[in-house]
């Protein structure tokens, strides 16, 4: 895409600069403003009485003791909840054949995973309410639970949807070529591989909550969300509780940490909304740590057995895989479970030039928390599998990792073309990631470091992965199969009188830097310092209508509609200006909040005075000349499904093998994802991701009895990355500027969730090779670390 | 979650103290730092109906050096202690310290607290067993003493009876030529250890008068004699400790949700292993 | 004995007198009694250091101590860590590290970084990293935050 050639070299560019975020101010003396903070007058609150068990049937609720306690204002169980409402279903007209039941907010016959919620209490405090669920008695009938996803579509196997016949979901295949012929070509070597990655999940620090509030004398329903996508909250409440779209408001202040949990339906949220309608009065509910756990969606679990063909020059003639995913007893609403097996079908290999792929991808129901998008949906598994089958077979064959990878690797200069998957990519640049991360970590120094420590009984490892990032989805992710997602967004400038400007977009801020990286595209293209832009996000009735910010979005989407929103208003201001100055509008420009002359830079007027003129002095204009300074601007991505970004990145370990314990000694991130507009943010996000990866890969992971129970509920169980153990991580990165937009920029905000487990995967068998032994699953825990030496 | 209603009282002395625990039929919890019980309350696993807070008791307070002993009350928390110079008389204990917990938590958790809780991975209780400490107790019938060898009886299970109070710590001072060793196996920094071991040694070369508390193995801190026994005389060779490992067999190791039984029992040896091998270095 | 006590402590330099319900947390009242929303819960078992705060002068966990255990004491925030500017050159610093995203932990790793100053800590990377242990940021990498407690330290020894 083309457009004015001016914007990056502005004289008051804010774009590519560090600048510090506006936000930070606030958040730095405690006045954020989260949805607990909220405190609405008549406010009361809600607890919820959960299944503890896995699977069962609903015999009776008494709610009678309960009812009657201190401070209890209402005791809903799940059939008054579900007359209240329609039933959701989790399914996408796009992805074909898959199937999932009809889901209220509380179980209404039978519960399907522990901590799905059985009945909502509303009292005057959450500890009152909490006092009442435990005087709730819930007759249950325990029913066989299907747990293992690997045992969920056997015929002997309990059914979780009598209707469906199997615990079936979803399945798809992928073929591109031909891969039993290339296998079975000779000189052909072939690895095989079975992979496991653990349920984990997203452990936001703000929990998930929300705030909501009815009045009926508007039969206004406001919804304060703690969450990433408040125009399809809004279109979701407006649909199953029956209100007119107009008449529900969602509101996202400052949101402690989303990482895709906050982007779907829960029930309890659900139900906050039903509770506040009936009670007409604001309720609050606020998930408490264990909910968190049992009732966040979870992430991952998969099992993928799956082969590399590669030559003994190293050349990789084909990838066959077969992946198994359980996603818990539904289908999420409204984004599916089914997406991260689909990507993980269509990520596996992406960044290799591939001639023969195969993927199998099944996804089964089973009675265990929901799983869902989160974080670098799908990445981590496909780049692991990918990468991980390519590091073994670099062994098998006697060749080095970054060699096999250059081999390999899509030439920078054959975009645009397609991925084995048949995946549309452009603009990357895998040959130059690979080869800067391979200078920055020094690789040859580090590889002579490992040989050294080996002498010494230290077991050291280096592993890389080369990976692409999915980013600004277009239509092709949702809302091609009938989701009430936008893949647009939108942004508005407008000109204040005092010369100010303000700005309002439908992306959300989560802290990834959202409001700071509008405010730099804004003022920059616009030409007022930045100190004179004020942003409005996340709220349905005061920005334009949009998707939000998820699928690494934000900058690549909403960051070109602003951009777009500021040039049409610098357009309108330079009109107004020629016609006050008497000279054309091309004569003219805008730079640091006063209209100047373009050639010289001299000041001709403030933008206070040209405010002032059009908006008090309107008698000064020629008639024809609207009184507007405003502008809104709306983009989506319409050349590709998706914009792909790459990166490489590269993890230095060190295992010990007396202990299984794995320190993470250093990592490094090459990362291209086009144009960055404040490397500061994107290091610090990439650096953030990198950790969450490092979580998944050696420490994070739901533990469930073969029963369904979740055993680990804490943050003393459930261990996640704390500062100690995490390395320095440094980040570089390429820009190749998407030609999709005139901004350029994409996404970067889940390439290190995506890459640093298979990084680190390889890293580790990397260290463990020497010794025979290798790890496959994820995460590597210092007992399974143990277990492979003792097999190796 | 939110804790489950329960009475609050702040007795002003032990005496005090005694008398609401005697009059409430074992349906009070004494609070100390709170830092393990309050979590228990905050995820209503514990529902105590009445709160006795000791902070106000002056009987709980203070560290004083009683000829070769260090006595410590109760209440001290572990800031207290890590900041008071006479701690150096006790170099175990500080070189303990910085892996309990995180420095939120070490300004409120106590000694007594710890002690009286008796987690079986929580550092003191081994500590205190390898020190020979004395834990002084009382209750309705006047003080009374145990030694910390003694008073560890199973998960969350003590000597103390629900009458009674743990007033004190007396924890012998080191002596000279008297050695100690420390290590534990975390995979986070702060994190109640997957296994540990503090060592307590008047000779090295060959090991005399040795004393080895393990926590973090099994449902309480322990010492096995017998290994003890086994290392001592020797030079504490890895030699020496593989020869004495088998004597671990006393211990009934147990597995949890991060590491098997097995593995447990491992660790138990790599962590003296290392401690040992810091000490005599 | 009562389920209900008055407290009187002093906050963020004022004195506040109210009547609390004894089981009521210590960060609990403070955002919800007083109306400091700036201290956050994250876990309320004492793990992930969101409600850190300083009690007499200590950090402490929020969640952990019960409000009427503060009766007589006093507490400061992290609004009054800014109103007294005693958290001037950490904000700076956090601000220029970009040492915070969400800016959920952010009051607590502030309490807990500045316990850490201010008793002297040295600037030694691991050092800081083992301190700051106690205090999860799930969007951060740490570094940066680790980066801007360095920054302070070194500042303050003039460097």
């Amino acid at each position: 895409m083309t457009g004015p050639a001016t914007i990056f070299d502005r004289p008051n560019t804010y774009i590519g600069k560090p600048e510090p975020r506006a936000d930070a101010a606030r958040l730095l003396q405690g006045r954020g403003r989260y949805v607990d903070d909220l405190n609405l007058p008549r406010m009361v609150h809600a607890a919820f009485v959960r299944s503890p068990h896995a699977h069962a049937r609903i015999r009776a609720i008494d709610v009678t003791e309960a009812r009657a306690a201190p401070g209890v204002l209402a005791v809903y169980t799940g059939a008054d909840i579900a007359a209240e409402v329609t039933p959701y279903v989790g399914t996408l007209t796009h992805m074909a054949g898959l199937r999932s039941a009809p889901q209220y907010p509380l179980a209404v016959d039978v519960a399907r995973w522990q901590g799905e919620p059985l009945v909502m209490v509303v009292a005057r405090s959450r500890a009152q309410a909490e006092d009442a669920c435990d005087l709730i008695d819930a007759d249950l009938e325990e029913l066989e639970a299907v747990c293992d996803q690997e045992t969920a579509l056997s015929p002997d196997s309990p059914l979780i949807h009598e209707e469906f016949g199997s615990n079936l979901a979803w399945e798809r295949l992928v073929e591109a070529g031909d891969v039993d012929t290339a296998f079975a070509a000779p000189g052909v070597t072939v690895v095989e591989r079975t992979f496991r990655f653990g349920r984990h999940t997203g452990v936001t620090l703000e929990s998930r909550g929300t705030v909501c509030d009815y009045d009926p004398s508007e039969n206004q329903l406001t919804m304060y969300y703690s969450g990433q996508a408040p125009h399809m909250m809004q279109v979701i409440l407006s649909k199953h509780l029956g209100l007119p779209e107009e008449d529900v408001r969602v509101i996202s202040n400052d949101v402690g940490g989303s990482f895709g949990i906050k982007i779907h339906t829960y029930g309890d949220e659900i139900a906050a909304a039903v509770a506040a309608r009936m009670l007409r009065r604001p309720v609050k509910f606020i998930a408490d740590r264990m909910e968190s756990f049992m009732t966040d969606i979870h992430a991952r679990d998969h099992v993928v057995t799956a082969r590399i063909g590669v030559t003994a020059e190293g050349n990789i003639v084909g990838i066959d895989m077969d992946d198994l995913t359980g996603i818990g007893p539904f289908s999420m609403y409204p984004r599916t479970s089914a997406i991260e097996c689909n990507q993980v079908l269509n990520l596996t290999g992406a960044p290799y030039a591939l001639q023969n792929y195969r993927a199998r991808g099944r996804v089964v129901f089973q009675n265990k928390m929901l799983m869902c998008q989160y974080r670098a949906v799908g990445h981590p598994i496909a780049m692991a599998v990918a990468d991980g089958l390519l590091e073994e077979a670099g062994r098998a064959i006697g060749m080095d990792p970054v060699a096999l990878r250059k081999k390999n690797l899509m030439a920078d200069d054959s975009y645009p073309r397609q991925s084995a998957s048949g995946m549309k990519l452009d603009d990357l640049s895998h040959q130059k990631a690979i080869t800067k991360l391979t200078e920055i970590m020094d690789y040859d120094a580090l590889r002579t470091d490992q040989a050294e420590a080996r002498k010494r009984g230290v077991y050291r490892g280096i592993g890389l992965v080369s990976m692409v990032e999915v980013t600004n989805p277009s239509p092709m992710f949702y809302g091609i199969g009938g989701a009430p997602i936008a893949s647009q967004d939108g942004a508005t400038a407008r000109l204040d009188a005092g010369g100010a400007l303000h700005v309002a977009s439908s992306i959300t801020e989560q802290g990834q830097g959202t409001n700071a990286i509008l405010a730099q595209i804004a003022a920059g293209v616009f030409g007022v310092p930045i100190d004179r832009v004020r942003v409005t996000t996340g709220d349905t009735r005061n920005v334009p209508y949009g998707g939000g910010t998820w699928a690494s979005r934000g900058a690549g989407i909403g960051g070109e509609a602003m951009l777009q929103a500021a040039h049409a208003l610098r357009d309108q201001v330079l009109e107004v200006a020629g016609t006050l100055l008497q000279t054309t509008p091309e004569a003219l420009d805008i730079r640091d909040g006063n209209v100047v002359d373009a050639g010289t830079g001299a000041e001709r007027m403030t933008l206070a005075d040209l405010a002032r003129t059009v908006y008090y002095r309107g008698n000064e204009l020629p008639s024809d000349t609207k009184p507007e300074l405003i502008a809104t601007r709306h983009y989506r991505v319409t050349d590709f499904p998706f914009v792909f970004t790459n990166g490489a990145m590269a993890a230095h370990v060190e295992v010990d093998i007396e202990t299984g314990f794995v320190k993470v000694l250093h990592f490094w991130a090459v990362e291209d994802c086009g144009r960055v507009i404040n490397p500061m943010l994107v290091d610090e996000q990439v650096r953030g991701g990198v950790v969450q990866g490092i979580g998944g890969a050696l420490y994070e992971e739901c533990l469930y009895s073969p029963e369904g129970q979740l055993l680990n509920t804490t943050m003393a169980d459930y261990i996640v990355p704390m500062a100690a153990e995490m390395p320095d991580i440094t980040v570089a990165h390429i820009e190749t500027p998407s030609k999709t937009s005139v901004l350029g920029a994409k996404g970067a905000g889940e390439a290190g969730t995506g890459g640093a487990p298979a990084a680190i995967l390889n890293a580790v068998n990397d260290a463990l090779s020497p010794l025979g032994a290798s790890l496959w699953q994820m995460p590597m825990t210092p007992q399974r670390v143990l277990t492979a030496l003792s097999e190796g | 979650m939110k804790a489950p209603d329960f009475d609050y009282c702040r007795p002003g002395t032990l005496a005090e103290a005694l008398s609401l625990l005697a009059g409430a039929d074992g349906e009070a919890q004494p609070l100390a730092g709170g830092q393990s019980l309050m979590p228990m309350m905050n995820f209503r696993v514990a529902a105590p109906e009445i709160l006795v807070d000791l902070a106000g008791i002056p009987e709980l307070r203070g560290i004083a050096r009683q000829g070769d002993m260090l006595r410590i009350g109760a209440m001290t928390t572990y800031r207290e202690l890590q900041d008071d110079p006479a701690l150096q008389a006790v170099p175990l204990i500080a070189m303990a310290l910085p892996h309990i917990a995180h420095d939120a938590v070490r300004n409120r958790g106590t000694i007594g607290g710890s002690l009286a809780l008796a987690d079986a991975a929580a550092e003191m209780p081994a500590l205190m067993m390898t020190l020979n400490a004395v834990i002084e107790l009382a209750g309705p019938d006047g003080p009374r003493e145990v030694p910390a060898t003694e008073f560890f009886l199973g998960y969350y299970e003590t000597a103390c009876e629900p009458d009674e109070l743990l007033v004190a710590v007396r924890v012998p001072v080191a002596q000279p030529g008297e050695v100690f060793g420390f290590h534990e196996l975390v995979q986070r920094h702060g994190d109640y250890a997957m296994a540990g071991v503090a060592i307590r040694a008047t000779g090295v070369a060959p090991i005399a008068g040795l004393a080895v508390g393990f926590f973090g193995v099994s449902d309480r801190a322990l010492r096995v004699p017998a290994f003890e026994e086994a290392l001592t005389g020797t030079d504490g060779s890895e030699a020496a400790i593989a020869a004495a490992l088998p004597k671990l067999d006393a211990i009934e190791f147990e597995g949890d949700t991060k590491i098997s039984a097995e593995t447990r029992r491992h660790y138990a040896g790599v962590a003296l292993k290392r401690a040992l091998k810091e000490m005599l270095a | 004995m009562t389920r209900d006590a008055r407290i009187t402590l002093t906050v963020n330099g004022e004195e506040i007198s109210a009547v609390v319900a004894v089981r009521t947390n210590l960060v609990d009242f403070l955002r919800h009694d007083v109306g400091l929303t700036g201290s956050h819960v994250g876990c309320e078992h004492g793990v992930c250091g969101a409600c850190t705060l300083e009690l007499n002068g200590k950090a402490v966990r929020g969640c952990l101590t019960l409000a009427v255990q503060a009766d007589g004491g006093t507490v400061t925030t992290v609004e009054g860590l800014a109103d007294s500017g005693r958290s001037d050159a950490l904000r700076a610093a956090f601000t220029r590290r970009n040492a915070l995203q969400c800016g959920f932990c952010t009051p607590g790793m502030l309490a807990s970084a500045l316990s850490y100053i201010e008793r002297g800590g040295s600037d030694d990377r691991q050092a800081i990293r083992d301190h700051i242990s106690g205090n999860y940021c799930r969007c951060t990498g740490y570094q940066s935050v680790v980066d801007a407690i360095s920054d302070v330290i070194r500042e303050g020894d003039g460097a």
